[in-house]
């Protein structure tokens, strides 16, 4: 294998140090790709703190994962046992030993039975080493813990000349070592192996604060590599160690512009319509029992009804009653996790450490690949650790979840009724979106109001609202901005009914006016069409006059012209002219 | 060599070096003189049959397993100091060096 990669990366050689990844979950990410192949590495701590655990596992993996087979030398535990102890983490080393993946050479020594006269040196660990790596094709080798040579060995000048040696016929057999030690006064290791081994020193510790214990990690040195260099918490749980690196706080995030919704569609229209911006951290902040919960859970839901996945930590109440709660506010969260959408996870904060909560989420999370994280309350894990440890935890998962692209909200209990002042828990310059959820106290009942306190990068109503819960969900609706300040609740109603009652009168003499005039219009119309009336007959009499003058004008003429006629004689003529005419008609 | 030894020996050595050598050759000397007749040895060179120092659990070389008479014990170095072998072999009582 190693050469395989030597002559793949055969460019690479003098660049980059080769290294076995050690499938620890973390680890790899820290020393970025593993342990120095071919190399000893020194792993040191405290009596407990995990080292021979590690050490198998390194083991364990590389015959799982790697398909390197493993030696593990105990100076410690027989087989057996040291089997025993790995079978919780679900490691099986008798089958593993059986299948020639790993072999296990306990060396016990016993003080009582061993003599020592004269020179001598320690062929026999070498031989029963050589033979074990040889019998399997090792390329992995653990020695737990070699110090205990030191008890059973009188010579300590033979011991150090012996080690030495060991340590340079390993890296000669070019098999990846770990070498274990307890720590001593002062030193990284009892017996200063360290000195021994300089490739690569991991220091593990386990410290209790408060009577909460944290396991950690660090990297002493790691010679010709980068490697961070902070302390990295790491759990042990049914899967074996895991370590977080997420102290890495670049700020080169990836930005989405997509938006999702709160659930609360007069939320999402307060700030701009849409809802929250993706990857992006809200937090919710108010005093107790202002619905932070129901808040949170709307948005669950939400994201649930969207087809997203959604991980819901909760730090006061267990799953059940989270979803019997909720039912009181019609929200139905049961379809979501019997649908495998919602996941609630309930811990209870003392139940671990800050760091070791930090861990457990940052698990659950890389298991389950939620788009929506909620943590419920965050304040409550100050009873863990002090507001700055929270502060720092919190950077962490942000920065964390920012990476994910996932989208986290918070609650946050805020103590302190004056609120709007108190960063809570020193995160709020952290989120992105930050709403607060107050009560408003008048005329004996107290009312919810909720303000967006910010919001980055989107337009956002500067806007009272009041939060109202009811059997049917939540909803904001506008608070009463009147002379008298601001109405909320009953006030606010009663308001709304006083202006109703209000706008009835208005309406109703609006009505009164309209009446009248109209009447008034009809009588004037009436008097218009009565004197159109009169007009006309007294226009036709006019013309009626006007006719019969001009007839009797014509029929003047006309007997006037007869009459001279007949005065001149011509009767006859005129007569026929007459008749003529009568003709003619 | 049917009848047995009262005291059966093991040395485990890693190839015949000079420590290996005198080692043997201490041993030979001090049983002649303490246990001639009653003793067997028998020599392992671990170079050839690495499988059985884990048998024995051997750390060192040369190593000196008394099998029997039990407990098993051991003696590791190249067995320059008289004494000290005779009395981890229980040879000679511990007392009687101190008189």
């Amino acid at each position: 294998m190693t050469r395989e990669k030597k002559t793949k990366k055969i460019d690479h050689i003098y660049k980059y140090l080769p290294k076995s990844a050690s499938g620890i979950s973390g680890l790899d990410e820290i020393t970025q790709g593993g342990l120095p192949t071919g190399r000893p590495t020194l792993i040191c701590g405290d009596a407990g703190c995990g080292k021979t655990l590690m050490s198998i596992e390194f083991i364990v993996k590389g015959a799982i994962l790697y398909n390197e087979p493993g030696v593990i030398m105990a100076f410690e535990e027989t087989g057996q046992e040291l089997a025993m102890n790995v079978a919780s983490l679900g490691f099986d080393l008798e089958q593993l030993q059986k299948d020639k993946k790993i072999k296990i050479d306990h060396v016990h020594i016993d003080r009582s039975q061993i003599e020592e006269t004269g020179e001598y040196n320690l062929d026999g660990i070498f031989i029963r080493l050589n033979y074990a790596i040889d019998s399997i094709g090792a390329k992995r080798v653990v020695l737990d813990t070699i110090e205990n040579l030191f008890a059973g060995l009188e010579n300590e000048a033979i011991l150090r000349a012996e080690l030495r040696r060991l340590f340079s016929w390993l890296k000669e057999k070019g098999v990846t070592s770990i070498i274990t030690g307890e720590r001593g006064n002062g030193m990284l290791t009892r017996h200063g192996l360290e000195e021994y081994v300089s490739d690569c020193v991991i220091f593990l510790d386990h410290r209790v604060i408060d009577q909460v214990s944290t396991r950690r990690l660090r990297i002493v040195k790691y010679r010709g590599s980068v490697h961070g260099t902070n302390e990295y918490p790491f759990l042990i749980d049914e899967d074996g160690i895991s370590v977080l690196p997420v102290t890495s706080l670049g700020l080169e995030k990836q930005v989405s512009y997509e938006k999702i919704s709160s659930g609360i569609p007069a939320l999402d229209k307060m700030m701009g319509g849409k809802g929250f911006y993706k990857g992006s951290s809200i937090l919710v902040s108010g005093t107790a029992g202002t619905g932070k919960t129901s808040m949170a859970a709307y948005f669950a839901n939400q994201a649930c009804n969207d087809g997203k996945k959604c991980i819901y930590f909760a730090f006061e109440e267990s799953p059940r009653q989270i979803v019997r709660n909720m039912k009181s506010i019609s929200l139905n969260l049961e379809k979501h996790v019997s649908k495998g959408l919602l996941r609630i996870h309930a811990s209870r904060p003392t139940l671990f450490g800050l760091e070791m909560h930090l861990v457990s989420i940052y698990k659950a999370i890389r298991e389950f690949r939620p788009d929506v994280v909620i943590l419920d309350p965050i304040t409550n894990l100050i009873t863990v650790g002090g507001m700055s440890d929270v502060k720092a935890m919190l950077v962490r998962l942000i920065d964390f979840l920012q990476d994910e692209q996932i989208t986290v909200m918070f609650t946050a209990l805020s103590l302190n009724a004056t609120v709007s002042e108190q960063t809570d828990e020193g995160v709020s310059s952290l989120v992105d979106t930050w709403l607060l959820v107050r009560d408003i106290e008048s005329n004996g009942e107290r009312n919810r109001g909720l303000y967006i306190i910010k919001a980055r990068g989107m337009k956002h109503s500067n806007q009272v609202r009041e939060f109202i819960i009811t059997d049917r969900g939540l909803d904001l609706v506008d608070v009463y901005l009147g002379p008298d300040g601001v109405l909320t609740g009953s006030a606010r109603e009663a308001r709304k009914i006083e202006e109703e009652t209000g706008v009835a009168l208005r309406d109703y003499a609006l009505n009164a006016k309209d009446r009248e005039i109209d009447r008034q219009r009809k009588t004037l119309e009436a008097k218009i069409s009565s004197l159109k009336n009169e007009f006309e007959s007294a226009e036709e009499q006019l013309n009626r006059i006007y006719n019969e003058d001009i007839l009797r004008k014509q029929v003047l003429s006309k007997t006037r012209d007869q009459m001279t006629k007949i005065r001149r004689g011509d009767e006859e003529t005129g007569t026929a002219k007459i008749k003529k005419s009568k003709n003619e008609k | 060599m049917k009848n047995e030894k009262k005291w059966e020996l093991r040395l485990y050595v890693a190839g015949k070096t000079e420590r290996s050598v005198t080692a043997l050759a201490n041993l030979r000397k001090y049983c002649e003189e303490h246990m001639k007749g009653q003793y067997r040895i028998e020599v392992i060179d671990l170079l050839e049959k690495p499988q059985l120092a884990e048998g024995d659990q051997i750390l060192a070389v040369p190593t000196l397993v008394r099998k029997v008479p039990e407990p098993i014990r051991k003696i590791i170095g190249d067995l320059s100091n008289e004494e000290k072998v005779l009395v981890g072999l229980n040879i000679i009582p511990a007392q009687s060096i101190i008189e």
